[in-house]
């Protein structure tokens, strides 16, 4: 009886461990697969003319293999979402966390969830039907396709993930500390701006970072929105083409083993890389503010 | 609550009764089924041809799907598909490819197509030139004036590379018809993931130019006639023009097989040549070849 359970335990812990490792394994392979189908770029172009090249023509003979644009479009659109989603992400936590009456509090945190359940590809025809067409209108733009069509898109989709993460972070802070200021004869603002602030703040930090990860890596509603025009970018009001809509837009056409093929491996590792040093950088603020 | 059960249940088991039923009754004979996919231009035509070929072959089930022309080709190549639709002729590379794995294109023109340049119905030009549309699409004319409308900014639009038409486009217009030319769409175009998303944007943005096939056209865009040349005469795209060749903007539309068709495929080829294929063709708004 003893053995039987002692074997039960065994299986069981391998089990555990296997799923623990394997989370991983596949991170590696994925990493190692990337790496070795992109790294054949470099046969027909140079690592800085991949990088900092300006012009991205694909399929024409020779190719010419810049993503430059491409770099400069994901960090916009990128930088430009966030703009909007981390202010507003991180008033709507603090009202829900400390200001709203408990039934109004439970109502926006289920409308947030709700929030997070629509699909990109609903956002992204949303975006076309009515966004576009306003931005056109309002601004008096050539065309609605534009950069900051793509940001408002994902500073949809990032703020589900802000403000429950920042909410969470805020709760997170004890109760002793408001209730220790409160008795010092600080207002409710005061508290939340110089006490409640600084306990939540790596959370707070950790959340933001996590919703650039999220707005970075998104593709299908910037594709639909964002004009995918691979320029270098000087504004907002522009077409745009990111990293992820040249990869999703493009690997149908890309015959397997053709240069353009590797070039879109390649751009899947710069991708990787960045939202690696994102998460790094997340991991890093998260940690300092722990060790204070 | 539980009416939908129930209701859904029985959808499920239809569904499954049917789908087992089709490939297993049929007094005995073996279904087939055809794979095709490729050109996005054609994949309309596709599915009408499907649909009327399982009429008279009910044993055929014929799927047909989209993705572009080079996509389906690959798909030929790596042997997914049995038919590849594409509205250009395959490339030196692919039929390397094609050599690798060790089989030959067979290539079947089955209808013609007009490329068509539309703008916003409010846009006073009607007419261009091949030498205009060509300055325009490589960002070289970059306002109305210029072509005797407003002043306002043009913003092109262009489907993505994986598209048949985005690569005749600049193969026909912006090269001159040489394949090998060195000229490019300008950069600031909008590449649009479908010929539905220029569409759309076209009857919005009255700054607007784009193109696409025949079938594509609407009264939400206005469809420019064109001139081969400063002394041609404005052609529109028309069934008739496109055939006698005088509207300047056409290609063949094709079917391509590994190796000569047989069997099953070798039926819905002939029946895409025969006249209620080629009728099919009209109906979808494409030119016959017949």
């Amino acid at each position: 009886m003893a053995n039987l359970r002692k074997v039960k335990e065994f299986i069981i812990e391998k089990l555990i461990f296997t799923s623990g490792i394997a989370s991983i394994v596949f991170v590696a392979l994925i990493f190692i697969f990337l790496l070795a189908e992109g790294i054949s770029v470099l046969r027909y172009v140079s690592l800085g003319s991949f990088i900092g090249g300006q012009f991205w023509y694909p399929i024409s003979d020779p190719p010419k293999f810049g993503i430059l644009p491409l770099i400069l479009g994901s960090l916009l659109v990128t930088a430009g979402a966030i703009a909007m989603a981390v202010p507003l992400g991180i008033a709507a936590a603090f009202y829900i966390a400390d200001v709203a009456p408990v039934k109004l509090r439970n109502l926006l945190k289920s409308c947030v969830e709700i929030l997070s359940a629509i699909p990109s590809v609903v956002l992204g025809f949303l975006g076309i039907v009515i966004l576009v067409p306003f931005l056109k209108h309002f601004l008096h733009l050539p065309t609605g396709l534009t950069a900051l069509a793509g940001s408002i898109m994902l500073a949809f989709m990032a703020l589900p993930t802000i403000i429950s993460i920042s909410e969470d972070a805020i709760n997170a802070v004890p109760r002793e500390y408001k209730e220790g200021a409160i008795a010092l004869g600080a207002t409710h603002w005061q508290t939340l701006t110089r006490v409640i602030i600084h306990g939540a703040l790596p959370g707070i930090i950790a959340a933001s970072m996590l919703g650039i990860g999220r707005v970075f890596g998104e593709t299908m509603a910037v594709m639909m929105v964002t004009g995918n025009a691979a320029v270098i970018p000087t504004g907002l009001l522009q077409p745009v083409r990111t990293l992820t809509a040249t990869i999703a837009a493009e690997m149908g056409e890309a015959a397997k083993g053709s240069p353009h093929y590797f070039a879109l491996f390649a751009i899947g590792i710069v991708l990787f890389v960045i939202s690696f040093l994102i998460n790094l950088t997340a991991d890093f603020l998260l940690h300092r503010g722990k060790n204070r | 609550m539980k009416k939908r059960i129930v209701l859904a249940a029985a959808l499920l088991i239809t569904l499954f009764w049917g789908a087992c039923s089709r490939r297993e009754s049929r007094a005995g004979q073996k279904a087939v089924s055809i794979q095709i996919k490729g050109s996005d231009t054609m994949v309309n035509l596709g599915q009408v041809w499907a649909e009327e070929f399982n009429k008279i072959h009910p044993n055929m089930n014929i799927a047909v799907t989209g993705g572009g022309s080079g996509t389906g080709i690959a798909a030929l190549i790596n042997g997914t598909c049995d038919i590849a639709e594409s509205s250009r002729a395959v490339e030196e590379k692919e039929i390397t490819q094609a050599e690798a794995k060790g089989f030959k294109f067979n290539e079947e023109i089955v209808a013609l197509d007009g490329i068509v340049a539309v703008v916003h119905p409010s846009n006073p030009v009607k007419n261009l030139t091949m030498d205009q549309l060509r300055e325009i699409f490589m960002g070289n004319i970059r306002n109305w004036k210029v072509l005797g409308g407003p002043d306002m900014p043009i913003v092109l639009l262009s489907r993505e590379v994986n598209s048949g038409t985005h690569i005749f486009f600049k193969e026909h217009v912006l090269r001159r018809g040489k394949k090998k030319g060195r000229e490019e769409f300008s950069p600031g175009a909008l590449m649009m993931p479908s010929s539905y998303a220029i569409a759309e944007e076209a009857a919005n943005n009255e700054n607007a130019v784009g193109y696409y096939g025949l079938g594509y056209i609407s009264p939400r865009q206005k469809v420019i006639a064109v001139a081969k040349d400063p002394k041609s005469p404005f052609v529109e795209p028309r069934l008739a023009s496109i055939r006698d060749n005088s509207y300047p903007i056409s290609r063949p539309l094709y079917l391509y097989t590994n190796g000569k068709p047989q069997g099953a495929i070798k039926e819905f080829v002939d029946f895409v040549y025969s006249k209620e294929g080629q009728d099919i063709v009209t109906k979808t708004d494409f030119v016959p070849i017949k």
